[in-house]
């Protein structure tokens, strides 16, 4: 394994970018103007946030890569994201019902950072926090108000929770590189997070009419990189074609 | 399409700064005030343009009518006593 805080700091950026550039996919074809800006900018503050996370990454990596690089010279096999933010966008409903179930882990988990030991991390955090607060608040009302809707918005957002409910797991696994970073007082044990999610969880389900399924079988994979989903080479496709064609292009 | 099912107008009110009146920046579409608000930051506030932010549906607006121009602004137009433009005001003061 490479140095854990390189790791770890590849797991935060990817969430971010991959995440950023799903919702990215929405712009110019969102069901109306105010939600295409509103998704637009939630995909810029994660892109934003990206940028932060991988440059700290190339820094502590120390072999002279950018954020830039990390993003758009590697690989699916590289990528440490989680597998929930990789799932493709689906409707309206399944992109808003992805983003409230990692808006929820994102607030907690960053909130939990800003007491990092990691004065740059911490830094990070504090300023992700604000930009997230606001995800979490919007994606929330917007589950809320599609699951307590008509008959076909209910529908579509039961079908979108039973859909990516199996990738909610994944956000709270502990591994070495966890223990590493808990150790060192850098980052929070994400299991430790789980307790509070699930009932902050269940009060909003429970407004937007919604049932959580009961199988809590959980995909995994994607934060180690071991497995990522299929979804995962047609993003980087997209992503990176410009520099895949024309290496080292600038502009 | 039919108009029934699409969300409310709502008129957005932006304050720049503090001690400045809400001004009118535009409108939205939102399904209930709550969310006009959320919107309203999002399209209108995003290069960091506000302090506070006001939503009213449309519909709360009363207006004056164009083909009124005549008698409600017409007779003003010749008292110019109305203006305090006769008093000299110091440099100090600054902008008025």
């Amino acid at each position: 394994m490479s140095d854990p805080l390189f790791e770890y700091l590849c797991r935060m950026g990817d969430n971010t970018l991959v995440l950023g550039h799903r919702v990215s996919e929405w712009c110019g074809v969102a069901p109306v103007l105010e939600e295409d800006i509103a998704l637009a900018n939630t995909a810029l503050d994660l892109i934003g946030q990206t940028q932060l996370w991988l440059g700290l990454a190339g820094e502590v990596e120390g072999k002279g890569r950018d954020a830039d690089k990390l993003a758009y010279h590697r690989d699916v096999w590289d990528f440490r994201n989680v597998l929930l933010v990789e799932q493709p966008n689906g409707d309206f409903g399944r992109t808003m019902m992805r983003q409230f179930l990692f808006d929820g882990w994102h607030l907690a988990y960053l909130k939990a950072l800003t007491a990092s030991s990691n004065d740059q991390i911490a830094a990070i955090a504090e300023k992700s926090v604000k930009e997230v607060t606001y995800h979490f608040e919007r994606s929330t009302d917007t589950v809320i108000g599609l699951g307590d809707g008509t008959e076909e918005s209910h529908r579509r957002m039961q079908d979108a929770l039973e859909r990516l409910w199996p990738y909610v797991g994944e956000m709270f696994l502990s591994d070495d590189v966890d223990a590493a970073m808990i150790a060192q007082g850098i980052a929070p044990d994400p299991t430790a997070l789980r307790g509070a999610y699930d009932t902050q969880l269940d009060g909003i389900l429970a407004e937007a009419t919604l049932i959580k399924p009961a199988d809590n079988f959980t995909h995994k994979g994607g934060k180690t990189g071991v497995r990522h989903t299929e979804h995962l080479g047609h993003i980087l496709t997209q992503m990176q074609w410009l520099q895949r064609a024309y290496p080292d292009a600038t502009w | 399409m039919s108009t029934s099912n699409e969300w409310p107008l709502w008129e957005i009110f932006i304050r720049g700064q503090h001690g400045l009146s809400h001004r009118h920046v535009g409108s939205l579409h939102a399904p209930d005030a709550e969310m006009a608000i959320k919107n309203a930051r999002d399209v209108y506030t995003r290069r960091n343009e506000g302090v506070s932010i006001w939503a009213v549906e449309a519909h709360h607006i009363a207006a004056s009518s164009p083909e009124e121009k005549g008698s409600l602004y017409e007779p003003s137009n010749d008292k110019v006593y109305r203006h305090p433009t006769f008093f000299d005001i110091p440099d100090e003061v600054g902008a008025m």
